[in-house]
C-alpha cells in the first residue's frame, strides 16, 4: 500500500524488535469476540492511474454551474476567484498543518488569521472577529446561543426572512436548550417590523435578521436595531459579505453579532463545501465569542508575535461550560478570504458590488418587461430578486436550460407555496450578452 | 515578526485584481442613501506580487507534515495524497451549485453514496450522515438524535455520561445539546471504571460518549460490557471516532454495540487539517436511530439515479448546517478510501499500531508511562520524572522539539496524566524517522540534566521565541488598529 | 507562605475574615499558584447575593478556570475594583490587596463551619 510508511521487511523487523511474528498480534488488546474477522466489503484498491480515470469519468456526469450561465444563488454564488489563491493555499504548509497550537511552529497561519480577523471586522465595520465557524447557516445558530449567554435572557426573535436552511439550522441546535427561538413571518418580502415590536420583551436575547434576506430585499437594519436595543436585546445579523462593498456595514448600524457565509470570498461553490463561517462583534463581548481568536502579543525578547488566546472559552479547558463546542473550524478557507480581500482590496470589492448590483437590476428591468412576468417585492434589492411568474416556475427553468443558462433556484424548493417564483442572483461574471439571452429566453 | 503585516505593506492605489467596467446601460441601482455605506473597509491596497511573496514568506513560518515530523497525538497527521487534491480540485466537482438540480450533479452523488456505504462497512453502523463539518460537528449531531430519539418515546432523559480521560469536545457538545454532563472516572489501568459507571447508571441517562481507543492509546477492553450496561438502563453508546485509524478493519464499533459515532476525515481518511479545518465529521449510527439523521439524505433510486432528499423524513432532526456537507473534503476521502481498499484499510491501521508500539519501545525510559497496557496507534508519556530531578516540564521538551525541527506531540493532555506528552507517529512515517525522534528525546533528557535552561528558553532556532500568552490573553489585540501605522 | 490566623478556609482554598458586620472573601496563595499567571477574573456585582459553597465567580489563568466559592451567605456589599482592573495582585498579595469582596452576612453561624488557619495548613500540607 503506497501511503505506508514501511515496505513490508522493515515491518517484520520492527515487528521483531517487538517480539511479535504478525501485525495480528498488536491487537492482543482487542477482546477476540469483538475482532472482526475476514476482509471488509471495500471495492477493491486502485492504483492512482486507476483512481485518476474513474474519478475524472465520474467528474463527466456532473453539470457544474460554473461552467454554464448560472444564475443561482441561494447563499452559493458563482463570483470570480483570482488565480493566486488557489496557487498559494495548495501549499503544503498551509495544507498540512495543524490547528496552531503551537505558536512558535505556526506564525504563518496565526499571522494569516489575525490579518483574517482584522479584515472581516474592518469589512463588517465592527470591532473584531473571531477565526471563523463552519458555515453561515450553523454561524446564526452560534449567534443566538452567544446572544443568551451575553444578555442571559431566552427568546431569539428570528424573521422568516433569514434563509430557510439558517432558520432550520437554528431549530435543530435549540430544540434541547431552554433557548426560545420564535418565528415571525415575513410582511411584503421583509421582516414584518410590527410584529416583531409587538414580541420584543425584556425576556428577548436578540433578534436574527438577514439582510440582503433570503428574497434578495435589503432589511430596514437601521429600525430593527433600535428597536431591539431599546430593550436591552442584541441585534444579530446576517449578511452576504460582498453586499458589504456598496451596502451600510452592520457597525454603521449598530448590530452587535455579526455572521455570514463566506463562500463568496474566494471559495468554490463546491456544491456548498466547505465552507466559511464568519462571526463579528463587539470587543466587550470577547469572552462570550465561539470559536477561535488569535491574539497579537510578544515573545520573550520583545519581538511582535502571535498566538491563539482567551482559549478558557473553549471546549479543551471549560469542557461542557464552553461558549461552543467547536474545535476544527474553517482554516484553510480563512486563508482564501484573507487572500481574496488583499487582492480585491476595497475598490475591487465595491466593483465587484457595484457590477453585482447594476446587472442583476438591469436583468430584474429585462425580465419585468416581459407580459406575465415581475419582480415580486418592491423593496430595494442588491444581487438577487424573486421573479414572478405567469407559469410553473420549473417550465421556466426547462426553456432557459435549452440555451445552456441555469436561471435560479426554484423558490418551491424551500416554500411549496411559491411554485411560480425563482430566485435569481446576478454577479459580476454575468455579462450584458448572457443576461439578454436569459431575456430572450424566458420571454420565448 | 518575521514578515510584516500585509496592511503595513498597503501602498495608496495600489490594485491587484481589477474587474471591466460594466457593460449594462444602468449605472447601478438607485438605493436610498441610508442604505449605503458610509466609511469604506480598510482592506490593504496590494500588488498580487506583494501578496504572494506575504504568504510564501509566511509559509516558511509554519511546521507541517509536508516539512515536519508531526506526531500530534489524537490528531492522526498522516501524509496527505496529492491525487487527492487533484481530483477534488476538478472544475465539475468545485462548479457545483448546492441548488443544481440531482441530474447535473450525478457524479458527485455516486460519489458520495458510495463513500456512505463504505463508511457504514467500516464502522459496522446500518446509517450514515456526511453533513457534519468536523467532529465536534458531528458529536453534536448524534447528540441532537439521541435527545430526539428519546423525545420520540415521550421519555426526557437528561444526563450524557463522559469519562474524565475524554476530549473536550465531548462534554461541550453534550452541553450544547441540552445534556447535563456526568463524569465517570478511568481504572488504574486507564480505561473504564466500571464499578463508577454501574453507579451512574439510572433512567435519567441518556448515553455515554466514549472514545475508542481511549485518550491514552488504550483499547476500552470493557467497551462490549460498556455497551451492554448503557443499554440495559435505556441508553446508548456514542463512540468518539477521533482514533478510528487504529482499528480500521481490525474491529468495528457497530460490533460492539456502539450506536453512534463520527468519523474525522482529516484524521483517519487523510483528508488535509488546512491549519484547524475544514474537515468533516460524518456520523454512522444503529438502525433505530437512521429516521433521526439530519436532511439532506443521499439516496439511490431505483434506475440507479441519485437524489438528495430533504422532505419525507419526519423524525429527522434537521439541519445541522446549509447545503450538504463539506462536499469538496468528502471528495477526497472518497479517494482515499478507493486507493486503500479492504487490504489498504487494515495495513492502515495494522502500521498505525505498528508504529506507535515501535516507538514508544524506543523512546527514553526517563519519561513515565503512565498506563501499562499495549498502546494502539498512540501512546501517552508523563513528564513528571524530569520536572521533578531537573524542573523540566513537558512544555520545555516540546519547545526543544521544535528547535530539532519536529512538531511537538499533544501536550497536558489527556488531563489525566500530569504534564503528559501524546505520541502518535501515524502509519506514513518510516522507521528512521522515528528512531531519529527517540533518539532527539533522548539528547532532549540529556541536556534537562546538563543545561536545563537551554530548554527553559527554548525554542532557539525559529523566527519568535516562546510567545507571550499570559500578555496575550491580560491585554486582548485581536486586530490591526490603523494608529500604529503612524 | 503562611496562611494568617485572623482568616477562616474552604476546601476550594478560599479565605474570609470578618470585619464588622461583613465578611471580606479572596482566594489563597495556594489557589493563585496552583493557576500559575492569572489573566482574568469575574465577580459579582454590589448587590447580588452569594451562598456559602456556591460559585460566586470565576478565575482564569491562560489555560485553567477555576470557580470561585464563596465561604459565606449575603449579599455583596462592596467588589475589589483594582483586582477586576488588574488580576495580578491576586498573585503577589492574596490576603490583603488581593481581596475580591465583602458581603454583609446574612448567617454568620456558617463561620463556624470553615476551617481555621491551622487546619488549612494540614490539608496543603496533605496535598
Amino acid at each position: 500500500m503506497a501511503y505506508l510508511g514501511n515496505p513490508p521487511d522493515t515491518q517484520k523487523d520492527m515487528l521483531a524488535e517487538l517480539g511479535l511474528t504478525r501485525h495480528s498480534e498488536l491487537f492482543r488488546s482487542i477482546p477476540e469476540s469483538l475482532r472482526f474477522k475476514g476482509d471488509l466489503n471495500l471495492p477493491p484498491a486502485e492504483t492512482e492511474m486507476d483512481l485518476v480515470r474513474h474519478v475524472r469519468t465520474l467528474a463527466k456526469r456532473n453539470r457544474p454551474a460554473g461552467d454554464t450561465v448560472s444564475f443561482l444563488g441561494g447563499g452559493v454564488y458563482d463570483h470570480f476567484i483570482p488565480s493566486a489563491i488557489d496557487a498559494l493555499t495548495s501549499r503544503g504548509e498551509f495544507l498540512t498543518c495543524y490547528t496552531p497550537y503551537q505558536a512558535e511552529a505556526s506564525q504563518g497561519t496565526l499571522q494569516i488569521l489575525w490579518e483574517y480577523q482584522t479584515m472581516i471586522a474592518e469589512l463588517t465595520g465592527m470591532e473584531l472577529a473571531n477565526a471563523s465557524l463552519y458555515d453561515g447557516a450553523s454561524a446564526v445558530a452560534e449567534a443566538a446561543m452567544m446572544a443568551a449567554a451575553v444578555t442571559r435572557r431566552r427568546k431569539v426573535i428570528v424573521s422568516q426572512t433569514l434563509h430557510p436552511e439558517s432558520l432550520a439550522c437554528l431549530k435543530t441546535y435549540l430544540i434541547n436548550t431552554d433557548l426560545e427561538p420564535v418565528t415571525v413571518p415575513w410582511k411584503n418580502g421583509a421582516a414584518d417590523m410590527e410584529t416583531i415590536a409587538g414580541l420584543l420583551d425584556d425576556e428577548t436575547a436578540c433578534v436574527i435578521a438577514q439582510t440582503p434576506n433570503f428574497f434578495g430585499v435589503i432589511e430596514p437594519m437601521e429600525k430593527l436595531s433600535e428597536m431591539a436595543h431599546a430593550i436591552g436585546a442584541l441585534l444579530v445579523v446576517s449578511v452576504d459579505p460582498i453586499s458589504l462593498g456598496l451596502l451600510a456595514s452592520p457597525g454603521e448600524y449598530e448590530a452587535d453579532i455579526v455572521v455570514g457565509e463566506g463562500q463568496s470570498l474566494g471559495l468554490p461553490m463546491n456544491m456548498g463545501g466547505p465552507s466559511l463561517g464568519f462571526l463579528a462583534t463587539r470587543k466587550k463581548f470577547a469572552r462570550q465569542i465561539p470559536g477561535r481568536l488569535v491574539g497579537r502579543t510578544v515573545d520573550h525578547h520583545g519581538k511582535a508575535c502571535f498566538c491563539l488566546t482567551l482559549q478558557t472559552r473553549e471546549q479543551h479547558i471549560r469542557r461542557e461550560k464552553a461558549t461552543s463546542n467547536i474545535c476544527t473550524n474553517e482554516g484553510l478557507m480563512t486563508v482564501r478570504a484573507m487572500l481574496y480581500l488583499s487582492l480585491v482590496g476595497a475598490a475591487g470589492l465595491k466593483e465587484v458590488a457595484r457590477l453585482c448590483a447594476a446587472k442583476a437590476h438591469y436583468l430584474a428591468e429585462g425580465l419585468s418587461q416581459i407580459k406575465g412576468f415581475g419582480v415580486r417585492y418592491a423593496a430595494p434589492f442588491f444581487k438577487e430578486f424573486v421573479l414572478e411568474c405567469d407559469q410553473d416556475a420549473d417550465r421556466v427553468l426547462a426553456r432557459v436550460a435549452k440555451h445552456g443558462i441555469l436561471g435560479g433556484v426554484p423558490m418551491a424548493r424551500f416554500y411549496p407555496q411559491m411554485s411560480n417564483r425563482l430566485l435569481v442572483a446576478v454577479t459580476e461574471k454575468r455579462t450584458r450578452a448572457e443576461l439578454d439571452a436569459f431575456i430572450a429566453a424566458v420571454s420565448q | 515578526m518575521p514578515e510584516p503585516l500585509i496592511f503595513d505593506k498597503s501602498q495608496p492605489g495600489q490594485r491587484a485584481v481589477e474587474f471591466p467596467p460594466s457593460d449594462v446601460p444602468n449605472a447601478g441601482p438607485v438605493l436610498p442613501e441610508n442604505l449605503l455605506r458610509r466609511k469604506p473597509p480598510r482592506l490593504p491596497e496590494v500588488a498580487e506580487r506583494s501578496v504572494v511573496r506575504h504568504l510564501t514568506i509566511l509559509s516558511r513560518e509554519n511546521f507541517s507534515v509536508d516539512t515536519n515530523f508531526y506526531p500530534l497525538g489524537s490528531c492522526t497527521m498522516k501524509y496527505n495524497p496529492r491525487v487527492n487534491e487533484q481530483l477534488s480540485g476538478l472544475p465539475e466537482f468545485t462548479g457545483l451549485h448546492p441548488y443544481q438540480f440531482d441530474e447535473d450533479c450525478q457524479g458527485t452523488l455516486a460519489i458520495l453514496w458510495q463513500l456512505q456505504e463504505m463508511l457504514k462497512e467500516i464502522t459496522g453502523l446500518p446509517g450514515v450522515s456526511l453533513q457534519p463539518a468536523a467532529g465536534a460537528h458531528g458529536e453534536l449531531t448524534a447528540m441532537l438524535m439521541f435527545a430526539a430519539w428519546f423525545r420520540d418515546r415521550g421519555e426526557r432523559r437528561t444526563t450524557i455520561l463522559v469519562p474524565d480521560s475524554a476530549h473536550g469536545t465531548n462534554p461541550a457538545s453534550a452541553a450544547i445539546a441540552g445534556f447535563k454532563i456526568v463524569q465517570v472516572r478511568s481504572n488504574e489501568h486507564g480505561l473504564i471504571d466500571l464499578d463508577d459507571l454501574r453507579s451512574k447508571l439510572d433512567a435519567s441517562v441518556a448515553g455515554m460518549m466514549l472514545t475508542c481507543p481511549n485518550t491514552l492509546g488504550l483499547f476500552e477492553t470493557d467497551v462490549g460490557e460498556v455497551a451492554k450496561l448503557l443499554h440495559g438502563v435505556g441508553a446508548k453508546l456514542y463512540i468518539d471516532g477521533a482514533n478510528l485509524n487504529a482499528i480500521l478493519g481490525v474491529t468495528r464499533p457497530g460490533d460492539w454495540g456502539a450506536d453512534a459515532l463520527h468519523i474525522n476525515t482529516h484524521k483517519t481518511l487523510s483528508t488535509p487539517h488546512g491549519g484547524g479545518g475544514p474537515g468533516a465529521g460524518p456520523i454512522a449510527v444503529a438502525a433505530d436511530l437512521v429516521p433521526f439523521l439530519p436532511v439532506p439524505r443521499i439516496e439511490r433510486g431505483e434506475t440507479g439515479v441519485f437524489h438528495l432528499v430533504d422532505t419525507g423524513h419526519p423524525k429527522s432532526i434537521g439541519r445541522v448546517r446549509a447545503f450538504l456537507g463539506q462536499t469538496g473534503v468528502l471528495l477526497r476521502a472518497y479517494c482515499y478510501l478507493r486507493r486503500l481498499g479492504a487490504r489498504g484499510v487494515r495495513e492502515t491501521a495494522e502500521n498505525a499500531v505498528l508504529n506507535a508500539r515501535y516507538l514508544q519501545s524506543r523512546c527514553p525510559k526517563d519519561f513515565a508511562t503512565p498506563y501499562a497496557g499495549d498502546c494502539m496507534h498512540e501512546f501517552v508519556l508523563s513528564g513528571t520524572p524530569l520536572k521533578k530531578a531537573f524542573g523540566v516540564r513537558t512544555l520545555d521538551v516540546a519547545k526543544r522539539l521544535i528547535d530539532r525541527g519536529i512538531h511537538p506531540p499533544t501536550v497536558y493532555f489527556p488531563l489525566i496524566v500530569d504534564e503528559a506528552m501524546m505520541i502518535e507517529p501515524t502509519e506514513t512515517e518510516r522507521r528512521r524517522t522515528l528512531d531519529w525522534f527517540a533518539d532527539v528525546l533522548a539528547e532532549i533528557v540529556a541536556e534537562a540534566k546538563a543545561d536545563a535552561d537551554q530548554l527553559h528558553d527554548a525554542p532557539h532556532t525559529t523566527s519568535i521565541s516562546r510567545a507571550d500568552e499570559v500578555r496575550a490573553a491580560r491585554d486582548l489585540d485581536l486586530r490591526y488598529t490603523w494608529d500604529e501605522a503612524k | 507562605m503562611s496562611n494568617p490566623k485572623g482568616c477562616k478556609y474552604t476546601e476550594s482554598h478560599e479565605w474570609c475574615r470578618t470585619e464588622g458586620p461583613a465578611a471580606v472573601v479572596g482566594i489563597t496563595q495556594h489557589a493563585a499558584e496552583q493557576l500559575t499567571d492569572l489573566v482574568y477574573i469575574d465577580l459579582p456585582s454590589v448587590g447580588d447575593t452569594v451562598s456559602a459553597g456556591q460559585p460566586f465567580g470565576e478565575i482564569e489563568s491562560v489555560k485553567a478556570v477555576g470557580e470561585l466559592n464563596s465561604p459565606v451567605s449575603g449579599e455583596v456589599v462592596e467588589v475589589n475594583q483594582a483586582v477586576l482592573d488588574d488580576v495580578s495582585i491576586i498573585s503577589s498579595d492574596a490576603f490583603e490587596a488581593g481581596w475580591l469582596i465583602k458581603v454583609r452576612l446574612s448567617n454568620p453561624g456558617e463561620l463556624d463551619g470553615l476551617m481555621d488557619a491551622a487546619e488549612y495548613d494540614k490539608i496543603l500540607a496533605d496535598h
